[in-house]
């Protein structure tokens, strides 16, 4: 048996399951009423109208790769502000000022990272 | 928790089984009504004209008619593409949506789970979808969906962080990260003594609300934040090579998810499904009566054509963002902002 706790993560596994379900029915019904007829011309990849040139997965710049370092710095913050959100009533003042020097640690790093030029698209 | 479903007992998997059928209907119908009432036929009056009229009365059979069309379109994978990855790139996006669907609390006891930290929940699983929408840029093999592709990421990833943000000031005040019992904070809530109307986060949090807001439609990549599927650009973007049913998949859940955030939005700042608490003399969650189970999906149904119908004003009055004014917009103004909110918020939580 599990725990009520587990069952209803369960639960979640069902819903992802529902969808690769309910997404493969339809196209079974799909693929039994439509046409299937490919040839060279339809299978080449698009590009407006004219034979492509070179391979599809081209090099291309990334410019705003900065920006997905500074995105995991970030989301590893909120998390830890979440847990203090739902115990605020308890902490007071105490957390409070805690939180504001954390806060105003993380506001830095991004007037930092502005100073920097780096939220400057390059 | 209790087993309960509408008061009746029943085996466990009768009730996975009705769970992911309402789960199906909380998917399908809200995705439904958005693309007729708004897609179909807001647009069509905004541009000064009627839409679909033919199917059914004002064209209402017109989204039968579609799926209709839809089925019976040839399936074609691009001979370069990534076959495998190709093919279950839309699914991943819709079980995104399904996965999104399920921590959305309908009623006191109609819920389909019912997690103690079901915002964090929410906040994770409503990324899934980048990963399908990057797999179905690069597994084309495309010029134009690898930038789409590679732009939605960047979109994606800047407007993730001011909607986690937005969301830290309601959990502030509600003291929990369980979406039901944020309703419940809300309903049984009282402006300075007054409680007629709750207190629906909408008037303490509004600049988590705009934030919010703003960060959804980013997130849904709907003007003015669609650079990742600009037509006029990038052909469409990530869904350039896609043609037949698989299309249709992802243009579904585009609208689902925008239902779903929309009944979300209206869970955390709106009230959620229930009416205010002082109305019928409740006080918390067990005094409920049990017709609420009914009427609130009415509610949360109605607060989410409502949000939605916002989402798509927006998406058909304004132009297109330049791709570094978005990234722009998200760093400089959208995070210091909420991270000052969070801040007042907690300052008025610790001093009243």
């Amino acid at each position: 048996m599990m725990s009520p706790f587990l069952r209803s993560y369960l639960t979640v596994v069902w819903f992802g399951l529902a969808a690769f379900l309910i997404a493969g029915l339809l196209l079974g019904v799909s693929a039994l009423i439509r046409p299937n007829k490919p040839n060279p011309e339809k299978l080449l990849t698009y590009e407006s109208g004219v034979d492509p040139v070179g391979d599809g997965w081209s090099q291309s710049q990334i410019r705003y790769y900065v920006f997905a370092l500074l995105f995991v710095i970030f989301d590893v913050e909120a998390v830890f502000i979440f847990p203090w959100a739902t115990q605020l009533e308890r902490y007071a003042g105490f957390g409070l000022v805690e939180m504001g020097v954390f806060v105003g640690i993380l506001l830095l790093g991004l007037v930092y990272a502005w100073r920097k030029g780096v939220l400057r698209w390059v | 928790m209790n087993a309960v479903v509408l008061s009746t007992d029943l085996a466990y998997w009768a009730q996975s089984l009705l769970r992911v059928l309402g789960g199906l209907v909380a998917v399908l119908l809200p995705a439904g009504t958005i693309v007729y009432l708004f897609l179909f036929k807001m647009m069509s009056f905004m541009q000064s004209r009627l839409g679909p009229m033919e199917a059914g009365p004002y064209g209402s059979m017109q989204l039968f008619a579609e799926v209709g069309k839809w089925l019976q379109k040839e399936d074609i994978y691009p001979a370069r593409a990534d076959k495998f990855l190709f093919k279950i790139a839309p699914i991943i996006v819709l079980s995104s949506t399904f996965l999104l669907v399920a921590v959305v609390p309908f009623g006191p006891d109609a819920w389909f789970t019912n997690f103690e930290a079901g915002v964090f929940y929410m906040l994770a699983v409503s990324s899934i979808s980048v990963l399908g929408i990057l797999i179905a840029g690069w597994s084309s093999a495309n010029k134009y969906s690898l930038l789409g592709g590679l732009r939605a990421a960047g979109q994606l990833i800047a407007y993730e962080l001011p909607m986690v943000l937005a969301v830290v000031g309601v959990v502030i005040q509600a003291g929990t990260m369980n979406m039901q019992g944020i309703v419940v904070a809300q309903n049984a809530g009282s402006i300075f003594g007054w409680d007629g109307l709750g207190n629906p986060y909408i008037f303490t949090q509004f600049v988590g609300f705009v934030i919010f807001m703003i960060a959804v439609q980013a997130e849904l990549t709907q003007a003015p934040f669609d650079m990742p599927i600009a037509e006029s650009e990038l052909v469409s973007g990530y869904m350039t090579e896609y043609s037949g049913f698989r299309f249709l998949i992802f243009f579904i859940s585009e609208f689902a998810t925008a239902g779903v955030f929309s009944m979300i939005a209206s869970v955390l700042f709106l009230g959620g499904w229930a009416v205010p608490f002082s109305w019928f003399g409740w006080t918390n969650l067990d005094d409920i009566d049990n017709w609420m189970n009914v009427a609130g999906p009415l509610i949360l149904f109605t607060k989410m054509i409502v949000l939605s119908f916002i989402i798509m004003w927006v998406r058909f009055s304004y132009p297109r963002f330049r791709e570094d004014q978005l990234q722009r917009f998200a760093w400089k103004v959208l995070i210091p902002v909420s991270l000052v909110n969070i801040m007042l918020t907690a300052i008025f939580k610790v001093a009243f």
